[in-house]
């Protein structure tokens, strides 16, 4: 079966993230990389790929600025088939509702089984796209998958719910998505990044896939955002060494101090 | 005034308090109704009254409740067109989330997730939202359609207000393609005894440096009447369930107290937990990064100050 694999290209969270002064977040002058909530889509896609018959192909997916091919390519290298990368100056500033229509669109012209996506994005972190994905295709969503089974065309996946663990089984195609407890995303061996230089990568446009410019972007955008504030940094407070039991008796006072207690 | 659905959060009638903060947030903005999807609700309705439901939209479908979020976004879907809501107001937790996604493509409304706040603007509601592991607030508001919003625990103090809370059934048409992710088997969660972690005051969590011995970070927390969360580290070795991991592929919490023991303090923990009011930790390692946010830190072993900060707050208790 053929898988389409969906992944974000985000800011290194380890860097300084911020946004531009139109409110969108900064994209470009900011260190960027694959979603590491993504790399367990690409693993588990790998996994069931190795499961399969062989004959299973592999595509990435990803859409945003010219930089995001980067994502793409750490992907190829942990070891998927091929890759699509949708750019299109009109995008930048979308929303989640016009990020998984132009998704939405690019699946339909990808041949495949079933998609996989990440549990949310290290940036936006809003876990929304796969189940708007499943609602836009009209495929069943099986989402937050923290274990995953496959036989033929039915899934079997368990989620870890607020009030009660779940078993959730669908036939595909589906929109399926994973937590970081599916399992460790294997890091590209040397063979899989020089393999992943002659992968192909396409490069698709709004056009190609027959969405209208005024349907996604900032102006497109279903919401807007009227103000961005870095939150003061917190200053830090007093720090006692214990000794002998001197830090529980401390931290008793500070905490009665408080009210705590 | 126009109606502000809330969908009620809850477990067999038993209503979670998340939902009484949205009523709250929703008399805000307009005249709560609240939507309940199940076939408890004499359980919930005396809740739903005190804390300020107008209206009471019952849908007693056992449809709904056997297949994951797409029917419970259907029954919105049909509940917007009915009522024309100036708002929807839904828990921020992944399932509330994902009828959120689902239902702002089917209303072709704006969504806004995780609010940490929202108030009544001259053109509809104005969230807020804390960003970037905390370090940035944003304010938003939704431009088209019905706007859409989930709401992250504690956001709101619930104000009890009494309600007319008038109940009214609704029947509702679920499609086939609603119906196509089946819940196949459900274990509901084992009670633990102690708070809800992101509903909790307080919260004591413990991570790598409990070396796995969670028995120091449970009695203190018990001593607070605190929740215990862990980190990352630690349920990736097994040492607690994962349903309490703190950080951003956990939960995030907002507590009042927040006391990490054994724990570093990555970006990713600081992502969950980093605009909780008071922060302390207890760490061995004096350059441990949670430091450089903490209103109070030990530098110690968590070992040995844990059971004699318990002794002391037992005897402070009295």
């Amino acid at each position: 079966m053929n898988i389409v694999v969906c992944v974000k290209y985000v800011p290194d969270a380890t860097a300084d993230r911020h946004f531009e002064a139109d409110n969108t977040v900064d994209r470009v002058g900011v260190d960027g990389l694959l979603s590491e909530l993504d790399e367990y889509a690409v693993e588990q896609a790998l996994q069931l790929k190795e499961k399969g018959d062989g004959t299973d192909e592999i595509t990435v997916l990803t859409v945003g600025p010219e930089q995001a091919s980067d994502a793409i390519r750490k992907a190829l290298q942990m070891g998927a088939d091929k890759g699509v990368h949708v750019v299109d100056d009109a995008i930048a500033g979308s929303d989640s509702l016009a990020t998984s229509l132009v998704l939405a669109e690019a699946i339909k012209k990808i041949d495949h089984d079933f998609v996989v996506c990440g549990m949310a994005s290290t940036d936006g972190a809003m876990s929304v796209v796969p189940a708007m994905l499943a609602e836009r295709l009209g495929v069943p969503q099986v989402t937050f998958g923290s274990q995953i089974e496959m036989q033929g065309k039915e899934i079997r996946i368990r989620r870890d719910g607020d009030a009660a663990t779940e078993v959730i089984g669908a036939t595909a195609p589906f929109v399926l998505s994973v937590t970081d407890q599916s399992g460790e995303a294997r890091y590209p061996s040397f063979k899989g990044i020089m393999a992943a230089k002659k992968k192909p990568v396409e490069t698709w446009s709004l056009a190609d896939l027959g969405v209208e410019a005024e349907k996604v972007g900032l102006s497109a955008s279903w919401t807007q955002v009227e103000d961005t504030a870095a939150r003061p940094p917190r200053s830090q407070g007093e720090i006692v060494t214990d000794e002998d039991g001197s830090g529980a008796t401390a931290l008793a006072g500070f905490l009665a101090s408080k009210k705590f207690i | 005034m126009s109606e502000i659905l809330v969908l009620v959060d809850h477990v067999d009638g038993a209503v979670r308090k998340t939902t009484n903060e949205l009523l709250t947030i929703a008399r805000r903005l307009g005249e709560p109704s609240a939507v309940f999807i199940g076939s408890d609700v004499s359980a919930a309705a005396d809740q739903l009254k005190a804390y300020g439901a107008e209206k009471v939209y019952v849908v007693d479908d056992a449809e709904v409740k056997g297949y994951l979020v797409a029917p419970k976004a259907e029954v919105l879907q049909q509940l917007v067109e009915k009522t024309s809501p100036a708002a929807v107001l839904i828990s921020s937790n992944a399932e509330g989330k994902e009828i959120a996604g689902r239902l702002a493509v089917k209303t072709d409304s704006g969504l806004i997730t995780d609010a940490v706040d929202v108030q009544p603007g001259d053109s509809g509601p104005v969230t807020t939202q804390s960003v970037f592991a905390g370090n940035y607030t944003v304010q938003a508001k939704v431009t088209k359609g019905t706007p859409i919003i989930t709401v992250k625990p504690n956001a709101a103090t619930p104000e009890q207000v009494e309600g007319a809370a008038e109940q009214e059934k609704v029947d509702v048409t679920i499609s086939d393609a609603a119906k196509s992710a089946k819940i196949v088997a459900s274990e509901p969660r084992k009670a633990t005894g102690r708070p809800e972690l992101t509903e909790a005051a307080i919260v004591v969590s413990g991570g790598r440096g409990t070396g796995g011995n969670f028995e120091p970070v449970e009695k203190f927390a018990d001593s607070l009447g605190a929740a215990v969360g862990a980190s990352r580290a630690a349920v990736d070795s097994g040492w607690y369930p994962h349903s309490f991991q703190v950080g951003q592929t956990g939960k995030t919490v907002s507590p009042q107290l927040y006391v990490a023991a054994g724990i570093s303090g990555a970006i990713q923990h600081r992502a969950g937990m980093q605009t909780s009011k008071t922060i302390v930790a207890i760490n061995k390692d004096e350059e441990a990064p949670l430091f450089e946010l903490v209103d109070f830190g030990v530098v110690g072993d968590l070992h040995a100050v844990l059971p004699a900060a318990t002794d002391e707050v037992n005897k402070r208790k009295g």
